[in-house]
Order: C-alpha cells, then structure tokens, then sequence
C-alpha cells in the first residue's frame, strides 16, 4: 500500500493530539432507563422539548414486545447490555490493525484509502481531503437554502422544522424498534429542501461522515418543500466491523406538493462469517410520505450485508396523483437472513406505485419478501405494480414470497407477478464453454437478474453495487 | 489438430459413445451426420466438457494437450468453440458485454493482454461488417428474445470474434428457414482458414450444400461407421441411414 506512510503520519498526528482519551470520557456505560436517556440528551445538548419527546417514546417503548412475525431466526436481544452512547471502542490505531480481510475487501471494491480508514474506524477523519470537501458543498448548498447536517446539528440549530415534522411520518410507538430509536437516537442526517429548490448536488452521507460518528441508531429526516427536489444516498459500500449487534435506525421523509425524493441505499454492514457466527442485525423503519399532490417518493436499495436485515421502506401515498416506487436487490449469503419488501399505501386519488423486488440467496441464507399494498376507500383509479423475482444459488438456501394486499375501492388496479429460478446448468455451461469462470459466470447471470434495480441507482453506485455483489457472492459456487 | 481414439462416453449411466475415432487437421471441415440418437451432441458436448456427460475410456488430444483433463473454460481459452444446438439466454447481461467478458478472459488465460473497450469496440465494428451482423442483436441481452435464426447467427457472431482453433458446430441448421440457413453458412464460410478446422454436426444434407465439407462421417450407436468426402453426404440423402446400416452392419455386441 503505497500511502501507508501517508495514514500512519496523519495517525500519530491525531494520537499527539490527546483526542483519544477525549472520546472515551464520552461513552455511557451500558444500561437503558429514563437517567440514561436525560444524560443521552445532555451530552448531545438538546433542548428540553426533545428529552421529553425521547422519555415519551421510550415510555412506550417499555409497554410494547419484541415483534416475532418476521420469516427469521434471531436469540433474544439484552437491550440492558447496550450502551446507548458510545464512541467507538477498541479503534484500531492505524490500517495494520485492521483485519487483512477487510482491507482485501476495500481493495476489491476500489475504497479509496481515506475512506477505507473511516469504514474500518481508524479514527483519521480529521486530517484528510474530505473535510474541505464536506465544507464546500456545505457552503454551495447553503447558497440555494438547503440545509444538510447531522441530526444532533438539526436538533440544535433548525429545532422549529425538526419539532414539526420528526416523527411525523414514523411516530414514536410505530414499532417496538422505531420507538427504542425514538428514544435513543445518537445521530443521522437532517435535509431540508426549500420550495422550488432542486437539490445542485447528490447528498450522500460520505458529506457528513466527519460531522459524527453515526451510531446504531441513526434517524434520518429529509423535507422537500413544494416543488423541490433532492436525491440521497446513504450507506457505506464497505463492510464495517462492529462490536454492538443491533443497529436499529428510522428515516423519515416528507414530500410536499409536486415535490420529488430519491432515496438510495448501498447497505452492506458486517454480516457474520462464513459460520453465521457475528453480524449486525439491522432493523429498519424506513417510511417517506407523498404529504402533497404531484409529489413522488422513491426507494432504491442494495442490501449484501448483515446478519438479519429487517426493513420495509415504505410510501404513503396521500397526495392525489402521488407516485411511489420501491427498486430492491437483496443477497443473502452463508447464514443470512432477510426480510425485507415494502409497503404502499394509497390513501390520494389517481395515485400510482411500482415495486420491482430482485432476491438472491446463496449459501445456507434465507431470503424473504414482504410486501403489502393498500388501496383505502378514497384512492380511486389507484395503480400498482409488484414484480418480483427470486433467483436460488445452491441448494441449501430459501426464498420466500409473502404479498398482502388490502384493497377497498373497486376502481383499483393491482399486479403481481413473481418469479423463482436458480442459476441454470446451461446457462453456467454456456458461460464457461465461452472461457467465463465459474465464479465470473455468476456475477454475469446476478448482474444480469439485477440490471433492472442498478439502473435506478446513480452511475458510480450502480458500479459499486455490481461489485458489491462480486465480493458478496465470492465462495458460492462450488 | 484434434484426435479422438476410441471414445467411449455415457451420460446418467447410458453408454452414448463406444469407441469413437476421429482425426482432424488445421483447415479441414469435418460433417459429423447421423440418425437421431447416433451421439452427434453428445460429441459436441463432451469435447466442450458439458458436465454431467462421463468419458469412462479413450482419449481426446487438441492440439498435443490432454483436452478431457481441462475444464470448459480452459478448453475455450484454448481454442476449442462449440456453437449450441439451443443457445441459451442470459436475462440482463447485454451481448456486447457477454462478448467482451469471454474474450478477455480467453485472452487473459493465454497471457494476452486484455482489450480495454475502445480496443473491443473497434473489434466488434470490424466483425459486425464482416459477418453482416444485425447491430442491434449486440445492444440486446444475450440471446433473449431472439429468432432461431437470430440464436444462430449470433453463435455463429461469437464465433467470428473469438477466433477458436477449432469450432464444432451442432445442428446448427436446425430449425433454419432457408434464407437464415444460407446466411449462417456465409458466415461459417467466410471464418474458414488453413489454421482452422470444423466439426460440423448435422442431421441433414442440406446445410452441406453451403458448407462443402472436406471430410464425411456417418455415426451410428455411438462410432463412426463410415467415412467418404460430400460425395456421402449426398448418398446418404438419396438413401437414408438405413442404407448405412445395411452396408456396414453394427455387431450387437458393441
């Protein structure tokens, strides 16, 4: 690695520096009562409106049980054992720390260097490019009146637009995990779009990954106001070793009239080794509201990582004429396990979704789909779409398919089409026969299976996702 | 080139091949005919090392090497083609893509350095003129929705751009109006060289009328029972396979 002079000199820089003894001081020791959530909102020097909206939630979080319904295997969670505010411990000091794997890893999927420190947590943020980069863009999206910042910024800074619409579109008791995040959120992004802005520049949460070390539970809250429009991608391409399991964030977001949002998603937390032993347990809430007419909300995601992922990014559709669309590949690997669809509610007139859903499963994984379509009485002419195709790699894996539809006006059109398959003996043979790997040959036919969702993707994520994808099914022929 | 010693191959168990020999040299084009169930793609298919198919005794060598002992990418990279009777369709995958993947991977396993895209599209332009390829089969998915005859033609496509040493062709009229089956054989034609051998499978005479064969064999229950010039070729669509039968009768205990 040619630049590892580069890392260690910025490294020794920071550790001259004392910041680490700073950070530790930070840390709440494990444990979840109302005292934890006060000192929480302390440290993050919130005002007193948001300790009470965070004790309301976890109020109600203490009467809710762990949901059960979803097609996974998970052991009971110690919501005691968790510390709810913690810089990250045991950092590695430099990259000849971090696990060789994971460094092939970010070779592979051409990290540049800077980033890859952060992914694996080595804690350089500070002294690279990205920091001017970050203010830059700040700077010009600060010009058209965007506001992009941290959600603890947000809190503090934009507490008026954060009072109004947190929680509005996934209130608090919404779920047994949504409300846990409602009381313990650590940080997130917070977006603002004003009327008849269109957003100069793709936000992505490669921006703030300096603002803050974003926790386990993230809230996220995007607005676009009348006639604005904004594209986000978030996630890191990179696997990202963590010593908590669960990581349970909400995103919210609210499109007023003729207002557009794209929302993309590359995830790929830690999902356990080879044995299925370790991984993150992502459970999601992802919800945006079509709140205007005209307005259009659309979910695109790339889901390789975790242990068990759990997600269902949804769209309510209560504007007339308000489009909704979901975009998915899920790949599951080893002992992976995802559930994860979407939800489309239509509730506006003349209101239209399209769902467009790719699983994968390899390995021993388990891989699901879960949709629901809603059609309330006053959604006339209401319009969906749901196509959705599972392709098998081995034997020992599943798919699963679980459509709910809920229709109450007659004047609705629903489709659903789906497909399953395995990677057939021909198409394999006529790869090879053609001087294509084994290995090669399956990441044509899942790129191929895929091409649907990865064009919704911005160009440089739809390469990182096809690599993403590379890596994810390395080992699953064979 | 290529030789064959007495080939003995099975597949789930049912002895195909019992003892077949072939030799063909650089430039030769070599017509495999038969009845149906002879073991004309089962050849094609052992020699491009489809699995499932079992070689249980005799030896294949291509060009000196061991070519039973390689897998079907190495056969490739190698030299060896096989154009499918039923090409398969890869949903997605854009052909010009598919192509550029096999060819850099052929020419990466020889230790050639591989084309960057500009390289591989100035090569696809060339051959798209010199086969008369319709382009627009290039920016569609590997063989999805395609014709027969398109299927064929863009095996035949394949062919032209990866330059095998040795291409076998199986049935490759099959199901070929007469217009699709001239152009198919134009552009086998216009790929025959001095360095480059056929092996053409077919069930009928009549893709011979446009790809005039050096050599022709007749298989039977798995072994080639007789071998003449086109001259047999035409012979055999007079009198059928029955003739053969009569005029080299096969022991039952084969």
């Amino acid at each position: 690695m040619a630049t590892q002079p580069e890392v260690q000199a910025a490294l020794s820089r920071r550790y001259d520096a004392g910041f680490v003894t700073d950070i530790e001081t930070h840390s709440l020791p494990p444990g979840l009562d109302e005292d934890t959530i006060r000192a929480l909102s302390a440290l993050k020097e919130e005002p007193e409106w948001m300790t009470e909206w965070r004790l309301a939630a976890y109020r109600h979080w203490l009467t809710m049980k762990h949901p059960n319904w979803a097609h996974v295997k998970l052991g009971p969670i110690d919501f005691q054992a968790i510390s709810y505010y913690s810089a990250p411990k045991n950092k590695p000091k430099s990259l000849d720390e971090v696990d060789p794997k994971l460094l092939e890893t970010y070779d592979k999927l051409g990290v540049p260097l800077h980033e890859r420190a952060k992914l694996a947590g080595v804690a350089v943020d500070a002294v690279f490019d990205s920091v001017s980069v970050a203010n830059t863009a700040r700077e010009q999206l600060a010009k058209v009146g965007v506001i992009f910042c941290s959600m603890s910024e947000a809190v503090r800074e934009h507490g008026g637009l954060v009072r109004k619409y947190l929680g509005s579109v996934v209130p608090q008791g919404d779920n047994f995990f949504a409300a846990l995040n409602s009381a313990v959120f650590s940080d997130g992004s917070f977006v603002f779009i004003p009327k008849g802005v269109r957003c100069p520049m793709e936000l992505s949460t490669y921006f703030r990954i300096n603002a803050g070390h974003t926790g386990q539970f993230e809230r996220t809250l995007i607005i676009a106001e009348e006639d604005s429009v904004v594209s986000y991608l978030e996630g890191c391409t990179a696997p990202m070793r963590d010593d908590n399991q669960l990581h349970a964030a909400v995103v919210e977001l609210v499109a007023l009239e003729r207002a557009s949002i794209k929302y993309s998603t590359v995830q790929n937390w830690y999902p356990g080794d080879e044995n299925g032993k370790g991984g993150i347990y992502n459970f999601v809430t992802k919800r945006g509201e079509c709140r205007g007419d005209d307005s259009r909300i659309t979910w695109t995601q790339v889901e390789t990582g975790s242990a068990i992922t759990w997600k269902y990014p949804s769209c309510v559709l209560r504007g007339d004429r308000s489009v909704g669309e979901f975009h998915s590949v899920a790949l599951t690997h080893h002992y992976q396990q995802a559930d994860t669809g979407t939800k489309m509610i239509h509730i506006g007139r003349d209101t239209k979704s399209k769902i467009v859903s790719k699983g994968i499963s390899a390995g021993r994984s388990q891989n699901s789909y879960r949709g629901l379509v809603k059609v309330e009485k006053g959604a006339a002419n209401a319009r969906n779409h749901t196509r959705c195709d599972s392709i098998l790699i081995g034997k020992q894996c599943g798919s699963h398919t679980f459509p709910y539809m809920e229709i109450k006006n007659p004047t609705a059109i629903v489709e659903h089409e789906a497909t399953t398959s395995k990677i057939s003996d021909d198409q394999m043979f006529y790869c090879r026969s053609r001087g294509i790997s084994e290995e090669d040959a399956v990441s044509l036919i899942v790129d191929g299976f895929c091409k649907q969702v990865f064009r919704e993707l911005p160009m440089e994520f739809a390469v990182e996702a096809k690599k993403l994808l590379e890596v994810s099914l390395e080992g699953a022929i064979g | 080139m290529l030789t064959i010693h007495n080939l003995h191959a099975r597949i789930a168990g049912k002895e195909i091949l019992k003892g077949l020999s072939l030799e063909v040299k650089p430039g030769e084009v070599h017509a495999i005919m038969g009845p149906n169930g002879a073991g004309k793609s089962t050849l094609g298919n052992v020699l491009a090392g489809r699995p499932g198919y079992e070689v249980t005794q005799g030896s294949v060598l291509f060009d000196g090497k061991n070519l039973l002992e390689l897998e079907p990418e190495a056969r490739a990279a190698a030299g060896l083609f096989l154009a499918f009777q039923y090409p398969v369709e890869i949903p997605g995958v854009n052909n010009t893509y598919f192509l550029r993947a096999a060819l850099n991977a052929q020419r990466k396993a020889r230790g050639e350095q591989e084309l960057d895209s500009m390289q591989f599209l100035k090569l696809v332009r060339e051959k798209v003129k010199e086969m008369g390829m319709t382009p627009e089969l290039l920016n569609r998915a590997v063989n999805e929705g395609f014709s027969g005859g398109e299927k064929k033609r863009n095996e035949v496509f394949q062919m032209a751009l990866l330059e095998p040493r040795l291409a076998v062709l199986d049935e490759t009229d099959s199901g070929l109006d007469i217009d699709a089956l001239k152009r198919v054989a134009a552009g086998v034609n216009s790929l025959r060289s001095p360095q480059r051998a056929f092996l053409v499978i077919t069930h009928y005479q009549r893709l011979l009328d446009y790809i005039v064969p050096d050599f022709v064999h007749v298989l039977a229950d798995g072994r080639i029972v007789e071998s003449g010039d086109a001259q047999l070729a035409r012979e055999l669509e007079a009198h059928g396979y029955a003739w053969v039968r009569e005029r080299t009768p096969v022991e039952a205990s084969a």
